[in-house]
């Protein structure tokens, strides 16, 4: 290998010759940024890289990423990652994914892959509208939202992605917002080091169908009071003065001020994100359903368990090693055969 | 007295009773016996999709038909010399299938009023002098099955289940068939259940000494080894094949299959076989769904490895836009369809093969893929082997159809030899100095075929068109055309690699019989009634659906007539009008059955006015 060859990688090497056709101002550009700049930082090769994508604006994400990239079809791509990566083990794969791709077409690939665990990333940009098609509701639109497909508001509840995820016991659950970078770096870094499925939730912005969705999380007033910074062992405090806190109340979340002389820091919930019971990060995804909590970032959970393609190789290991290599000839013959002379 | 044995050249029997009285089973060992004393053997198992349909219903009726001979056969045989019925309505369902004269044994203990009952006759058919043109033997198989194994200390529940055995015994002493093959395969079964074992192998031995002591057959029969090809030879199913012929091509490429799949009739076994084969480099991978299963697959070959998925009609009806998408991307995958009778759920343990038009065009826009059919049991090997050479060497997925009466009936395969198998040869494209990802061979248009894990050859595919050669994303119109194309000229190049059409028959003639598929025995049988009267009647089996061979076009020209016998409403035929613009005939059925060599002697002859 020659000396150029082994210069240290930049976020350069993972900028694909593409340009990029994301509406200017889209959050995606933030988003595309900080995989690119993370990636040598982890440590990843182009040739080992696998980005897969499923149908949408975030599904473009593969094309501007010299790496291996497969565009596959709408809400399918953790079926096709799943066939990377129990083909070959040793790729770093990720998916870029949706609201739409992910939780409305892909449900039930998204809920499977939860639950096998293979090690492979997810980063579902939710933007709560579909963007591609131009603007219809999607499956975490809010209830009453007005769109083109539901101009007398939307009757549906929406899905809570974290909540789903972890309803479907995925062993790394996160989530960040397209705007606080230098958190959303993070977030990758924690969910690309985890050893399982790690699904991360980003709040994205979409400037055309949807813009300012996500304003109270991303602007310098109002992100501190509005956002919930998890950090583990940490306890649970936020507000533009980290003035406020969150402590339980016999089994119920409660927001209480740090302030006013009731209650201190010793109080409140204090972040485990290793735990492996599931309550408190069950408690942690469902602050955001309730608009008197502020909406949690970081990682929700992050536990271990084993990896779908690890224990697929195992049982082909332990198969060679009781059977030994197969021999074709000796499969052919198995079971009664007979001698026509 | 010493056993009077007359011999025949072939015999059909079948064994029918409830879904639960173990048909397939004592079916199976029959066939077994049969292949593996040098006779040549076609099963056909008919059976219904319930598991245990209500007991004694003519819905539950499982029957296991089976054909063996001295000579190559073909069918698992028009009409039944024997016919073995557990119960009326087992007698009902069936009896329309045995022969005048032919032997009838029926379990008398099941024909009380609630059992004729069940299977609506209005009068006891062994009374009312309705089977008088059967040889009918009234044997109480229950009940002497029952004094056989009083010693074993079974309850009669435990006993009862052991009455298959004991008929297969009757049917082992009339056909003169050694019972130590079924014995052995009893006690491996039962290793763990020595008393399981010992009862049925009781049973067996009961009804074989009960023929022998009581006398009630005057004659026996034999039939002798058939002449086939030299060589070792084993009993297969068309889905076992399958499964063997994946591997085979696993082991003879060096690459790994993979089988993502989703369980489904009649297509699981293919799944359960390959999911023993760990040792020999398959992955199998069960999805949550078809759309899964075929995706994961594609990711597979993207991945480098021999992607496989396996299903039904219903299940191809949820791949199709996978399948659009390896097309588009040009990455190799073969589909298995093990085609089932439709629309829609259908009649899942029924063979039809009527997915032909849906694999051929049954997807968006203009995707062509080739389109293989194998046509016995044992050839599903090579069909599926056949599908992955071509998957590989064209960059393409391959739809291989093989169907329900192939999967689950049984032949002798002449077992061959690894080292005799094609090679199956796999480069990868490694080299990065001017790689793209839509450069192509000039002899197959196959575009090179880089992996994930390669340096300096990353790039990206999908589903948007490309540009030709850099496989960048390409909204041109210009590029549309010729991509579109590319696409159609490389797979029309496979039928330039296929070897010369065979005829089976005269090159030129009155009639030209052209089919595909699992027809091909019961044409055959037909066809070879026809040659021996000297009729102008010539046979085409097509193994290649899509393209059609090259040479096929001169092939029609030689003859006055096309008849194209298809057991679906009519869907080769309308490819051969379309291609050949020639006034072709059908010869059409749809009744989850094969077609017997009978009915198709008697529309050849018609066709040529005989």
């Amino acid at each position: 290998m020659s000396a150029v060859e082994n210069k240290p990688l930049t976020k350069k090497d993972f900028e694909s010759d593409q340009d990029v056709r994301w509406c200017p101002g889209c959050g995606d550009y933030a988003i595309l940024s900080q995989v690119q700049k993370m990636m040598p930082v982890l440590g990843n090769t182009r040739e080992n890289t696998v980005f897969v994508s499923g149908i949408g604006c975030s599904s473009r994400f593969p094309y501007y990423l010299n790496t291996y990239g497969f565009h596959t079809i709408h809400g399918r791509a953790p079926a096709f990652a799943i066939g990377i990566k129990a083909a070959n083990p040793n790729l770093d794969v990720w998916i870029a994914t949706g609201d739409g791709d992910a939780l409305s077409i892909g449900g039930n690939h998204f809920i499977h892959l939860m639950r096998r665990n293979p090690n492979i990333k997810v980063l579902l940009f939710n933007n709560r509208i579909y963007g591609l098609t131009k603007g219809q509701y999607s499956p975490t639109s809010e209830h009453g939202k007005v769109t083109k497909s539901s101009p007398f508001g939307s009757i549906e509840e929406p899905f809570n992605p974290t909540s789903l995820a972890l309803g479907a016991n995925a062993s790394f659950v996160a989530r960040a917002v397209d705007r606080d970078t230098k958190h959303l770096s993070s977030v990758i870094e924690a969910a690309a080091k985890h050893k399982g499925t790690a699904f991360v939730e980003i709040y994205q912005n979409c400037i055309i169908f949807n813009d300012g969705a996500f304003t109270p999380y991303t602007e310098k007033e109002t992100k501190l009071e509005n956002c919930l910074y998890l950090e583990h062992g940490k306890p649970m405090v936020f507000g533009q003065n980290s003035d406020k806190g969150i402590k339980l109340d016999g089994t119920v979340p409660k927001v209480v001020s740090l302030t006013d002389g009731k209650n201190s820091l010793e109080d409140l919930i204090v972040h485990d994100q290793f735990s492996e019971d599931q309550t408190l990060a069950n408690l942690i995804t469902h602050l955001s359903d309730n608009k008197d909590f502020p909406v949690p970032v970081g990682v929700f959970r992050s536990i271990s368990r084993p990896c779908y393609e690890d224990q697929l190789v195992e049982q082909m290991e332990s198969a060679k090693a009781l059977k030994g290599t197969g021999d074709l000839q000796k499969l052919f013959n198995q079971g009664d055969t007979w001698e026509v002379k | 007295m010493s056993k009077n044995v007359q011999t025949l050249d072939e015999v059909t029997v079948m064994f029918a009773g409830d879904s639960g009285d173990g048909m397939q089973l004592v079916g199976t060992e029959m066939a077994n016996t049969s292949a593996i004393v040098g006779n040549d053997i076609g099963t056909f198992p008919d059976f219904p999709a319930e598991i245990r349909a209500p007991q004694g219903t003519l819905a539950g009726v499982s029957g296991y038909q089976l054909h063996f001979g001295n000579y190559d056969l073909h069918t698992p045989g028009d009409e039944c010399d024997t016919l073995v019925a557990m119960n009326p309505a087992a007698l009902k369902t069936n009896l329309k299938k045995l022969k005048s004269n032919g032997i009838l044994i029926v379990d008398t203990a099941n024909f009380q009023a609630r059992d004729l009952l069940l299977a609506k006759y209005a009068s006891n058919p062994l009374e009312d002098y309705s089977l008088e043109k059967y040889q009918l033997f009234p044997v109480n198989i229950t009940g002497l099955t029952r004094e056989a194994l009083k010693e074993t200390g079974l309850d009669t529940k435990s006993i009862d289940k052991c009455k298959n055995f004991f008929s297969l015994g009757i049917i082992f002493w009339l056909y003169n068939r050694p019972l130590n093959y079924t014995i052995n395969i009893l006690e491996t079964k039962f290793a763990k259940k020595p008393q399981i074992a010992k009862a049925n192998i009781l049973a067996l031995k009961g009804g074989y000494a009960y023929c022998e002591a009581t006398e009630a057959f005057r004659v026996s029969f034999d039939v002798k080894p058939a002449k086939l090809t030299p060589g070792t030879y084993r009993s297969i199913t068309g889905n076992t094949a399958t499964a063997l012929g994946l591997v085979a091509a696993a082991v003879k490429s060096g690459k790994e299959v993979f089988l993502g799949s989703y369980p489904i009739t009649p297509a699981s076994e293919i799944l359960h076989e390959l999911s023993k084969f760990k040792n020999y480099g398959v992955k199998t991978f069960q999805a949550e769904d078809e759309i899964a299963a075929i995706c994961s697959a594609i990711g597979a070959s993207f991945a480098g490895k021999i992607g496989v998925t396996t299903t039904s009609g219903p299940g191809l009806a949820l791949k199709t836009e996978a399948v659009g998408l390896a097309i588009a991307t040009e990455l190799p995958l073969v589909v298995v369809d093990v085609q089932r009778a439709g629309p829609s759920t259908g009649l899942p343990t029924k063979t039809e093969q009527s997915d032909l038009l849906f694999a051929v065009y049954g997807r968006n826009a203009d995707s062509p893929l080739p389109v293989i059919a194998a046509s016995s049991p044992s050839d599903c090997f090579n069909a599926v082997y056949e599908a992955v050479q071509i998957a590989v060497k064209f960059m393409t997925p391959v739809i291989c159809l093989t169907d329900g009466y192939l999967a689950n009936g049984s032949e002798p395969w002449k077992i061959p030899k690894v080292e005799e198998l094609k090679p199956i040869e796999i480069n990868f494209r490694t080299e990065p100095e001017g790689f793209f990802p839509y450069q192509r061979n000039p002899e197959t248009l196959a575009r090179d075929w880089a992996i994930p894990g390669n340096p300096g050859t990353e790039h990206r595919i999908g589903g948007i068109e490309r540009e030709n050669i850099t496989g960048n994303i390409s909204y041109d119109s210009d590029n549309h055309q010729v991509m579109t194309n590319l696409r159609f000229e490389k797979i029309e190049k496979v039928a330039s690699f296929y070897p010369k059409t065979e005829i089976f028959g005269k090159e030129k003639g009155e009639l030209l019989v052209i089919s595909w598929g699992g027809t091909y025995g019961s044409i055959h049988t037909a066809m070879e009634k026809c040659l021996k009267k000297g009729l102008s009647v010539s046979h085409v089996h097509l193994r290649y659906i899509n393209p059609l061979p090259n040479d096929l076009a001169g092939i029609i020209k030689n003859f006055r007539q096309v008849l194209v016998p298809e057991l679906n409403n009519g869907q080769l035929i309308k490819v051969i009008r379309d291609k050949y613009l020639v006034d072709a005939k059908g010869f059409n059925k749809v009744k989850g059955l094969p077609f017997t060599s009978g009915e198709l002697e008697a529309k050849f002859i018609e066709m040529i006015g005989g």
